[in-house]
């Protein structure tokens, strides 16, 4: 299995509203925690060593 | 004295004294406030229809500048079924592809209508006096031909008093003021309804703190007929984001979002818009090609609705009951919905073959239209500008994914641009027996497709119809007083097999006046038709 960089959210616009609203009221520092916290549950949800190796590259 | 609030494009209407001004209030069916592309476009159907309609301007003429450019696949199906598309997609410049840059990269192009078979283009752009104009000239049309329609420029409505059975209004003209009565009120009378504050009604919602500069240029350059769109454009003293676009005319609309603190004087000095166009311009071609600022204005923008679009018999459509961001091309598009929502069910009111609590449902079902462009037009506006540092930085991270990665290129957001309205499961609507394509589930505005020599929608332009693929059905049929049209399709395009039928063999669709299918069967059954036609104009 590798990495699927195609288009996978279903209504994009609505997740990315969401995402700005879970980081809403927070300081630089609460989001900035928030977001590792969010990277490390994303990435056991994924759990495939070999993708969350090709995550780390996509991401560079 | 009327005052001339601005300058006009084309005089359509020129101020003639009536017999009205000097008789005691005579009464009027509709009167609709303001001529502009909404006013217009419900006289239009109204008159059409054979429903006496009396249009108030206080202008005499299409105003000058820059206002809707963008008109969408949906407003044209609207224009043609009213009979005035064929000069607009004659005169605009159709576009479907789009580009989006980020400072030097192309980030990826998107093409909206990548589907053939149907008559309209996804969009094509007009200058709004033109629009304005070919509605006004098939008015005229119909009004050589009996229809009755009526429009009054240089007339301004300076009072409207609410009564039980009518609206007073009191009028001023060059030649001084007068009364007249209405049964009922449209104002389409803009975003800054003057008929609005008259009722003292309220308009809210979110102000956006930015700046766009606006220049319309005109020159000879070989620039395609895309829409090119940069987040933090590569050229110098752009701001945050830029877009061009081509209309008709040799003439192209360039936007600069210049941000929240600017001295507007200054920046409207048009040695600095020419320095600001130069760049932009030479950063594509090289050199500055030779032009002429044709239109620049500074324009701040909010998005806010009316809670309610109606007020007894005073209705509000277009901009005047609700407001967005110009990204999307929201703002006249589904002022023209509006329109055609309200025409067929005030004719049918009018007529006495509906409840007038048919009339409810324009304000509920554009308000969902409303809301719906409030939301797009509201994301697209944060992520242009973003709000704060984190989301400046998610923004930034989708910009910079998007370049290598298909999967961020959904993420980006600058504009999302005007789709028909779904009234999906509204109360007007009915029942889904057909396991059939989601494009025209109950509530969806009918999708086009080839039929015959033309097309499908040529076809649905007179009120109901029941549209019948394959399945034999009796001839037009008489509900409840209304006339519906049948449509018997038996040798049906593969488009209209994709878009009607899907996996089945035959499809019954009852289709309203604006197109929108109210219920579907896989065969016929008067039983449900006659059921469904009474729930769609709310006689149940």
């Amino acid at each position: 299995m590798s990495i699927n960089v195609e288009p996978n959210i279903p209504d994009p616009d609505g997740f990315y509203d969401e995402l700005l609203a879970a980081h809403e009221g927070l300081s630089k520092e609460e989001s900035d925690a928030f977001n590792a916290r969010l990277i490390l549950v994303l990435a056991n949800q994924i759990g495939d060593r070999t993708v969350l190796q090709e995550a780390l590259k996509a991401a560079k | 004295m009327v005052a001339q609030r601005y300058e006009t494009a084309f005089q359509l209407y020129p101020y003639q004294k009536v017999a009205d001004q000097t008789a005691p209030p005579k009464r009027h069916k509709v009167v609709v406030i303001g001529g502009g592309p909404v006013g217009l476009g419900l006289a239009l159907d109204l008159g059409k229809k054979g429903t006496p309609v009396l249009v108030l301007d206080d202008h005499d003429g299409a105003g000058l500048g820059s206002k809707a450019i963008c008109f969408a696949k949906r407003t044209l199906d609207i224009c043609h079924r009213l009979g005035a598309a064929k000069p607009m997609v004659e005169k605009g410049v159709v576009w479907n592809l789009g580009k989006v840059f980020h400072d030097e990269n192309r980030l990826f192009e998107f093409n909206l209508l990548p589907e053939e078979g149907h008559r309209h283009p996804a969009f094509i752009n007009l200058q709004q006096p033109y629009f304005e104009r070919f509605l006004v000239e098939e008015i005229n049309r119909a009004q050589l031909a009996g229809k009755p329609i009526e429009i009054r420029g240089r007339n301004k409505v300076t009072n409207l008093i609410q009564h039980d059975e009518h609206a007073l209004l009191e009028v001023d003209t060059p030649d001084g003021p007068y009364e007249l009565e209405a049964d009922w009120v449209i104002a389409c009378d803009g975003a800054r309804s003057p008929v609005r504050e008259m009722l003292g009604l309220g308009f809210e919602g979110r102000v956006f703190e930015d700046n766009f500069l606006i220049a319309d240029v005109r020159m000879q350059a070989d620039f395609p007929t895309e829409r090119w769109f940069w987040f933090e454009p590569p050229f110098k003293n752009s701001g945050q984001s830029a877009l061009l676009h081509k209309q008709p005319d040799d003439t192209w609309r360039i936007d600069f979002q210049l941000g929240w603190d600017i001295d507007r004087e200054l920046e409207m000095d048009p040695e600095r818009i020419r320095a600001r166009v130069d760049a932009m311009l030479s950063s594509q071609t090289g050199t500055v090609p030779e032009y002429e600022l044709v239109w620049t204005s500074i324009y701040t923008f909010q998005c806010r609705r009316m809670r309610e679009f109606r007020k007894g018999n005073v209705f509000f459509a277009g901009d005047s009951a609700h407001q967005v961001s110009p990204f999307g091309a929201r703002g006249a598009n589904s002022g023209m919905q509006d329109a055609e929502n309200l025409a067929w069910k005030l004719y049918l009111v009018l007529k006495g073959l509906a409840p007038e609590s048919l009339l409810d449902s324009y304000s509920h079902e554009r308000g969902h239209g409303a809301d719906e462009n409030i939301l797009n037009s509201s994301r697209a506006t944060d992520f242009m500008t973003p709000k704060s540092e984190m989301s400046r930085m998610f923004r930034d991270a989708v910009l910079h994914l998007a370049r290598d990665h298909a999967f961020a290129r959904p993420l980006v957001n600058s504009g999302r641009l005007s789709v028909p309205c779904t009234y999906h499961e509204f109360p007007l609507f009915g029942e889904d027996k057909l396991d059939g394509p989601d494009v025209t589930k109950p509530g969806r505005p009918c999708p086009d497709a080839p039929l015959g020599e033309g097309f499908l929608l040529d076809h649905l332009n007179n009120g109901f119809c029941l549209l019948a693929v394959n399945e034999p059905v009796a001839d037009n049929l008489l509900i409840n007083g209304i006339d519906v049209k049948t449509l018997s399709v038996t040798e049906p395009s593969s488009e209209m097999k994709q878009r009607y039928l899907g996996s089945n063999n035959s499809a019954v669709y009852l289709i309203r006046p604006d197109q929108h299918v109210v219920a579907r069967w896989p065969e016929f059954d008067m039983e449900a038709i006659r059921s469904a036609l009474r729930t769609a104009i709310s006689s149940d």
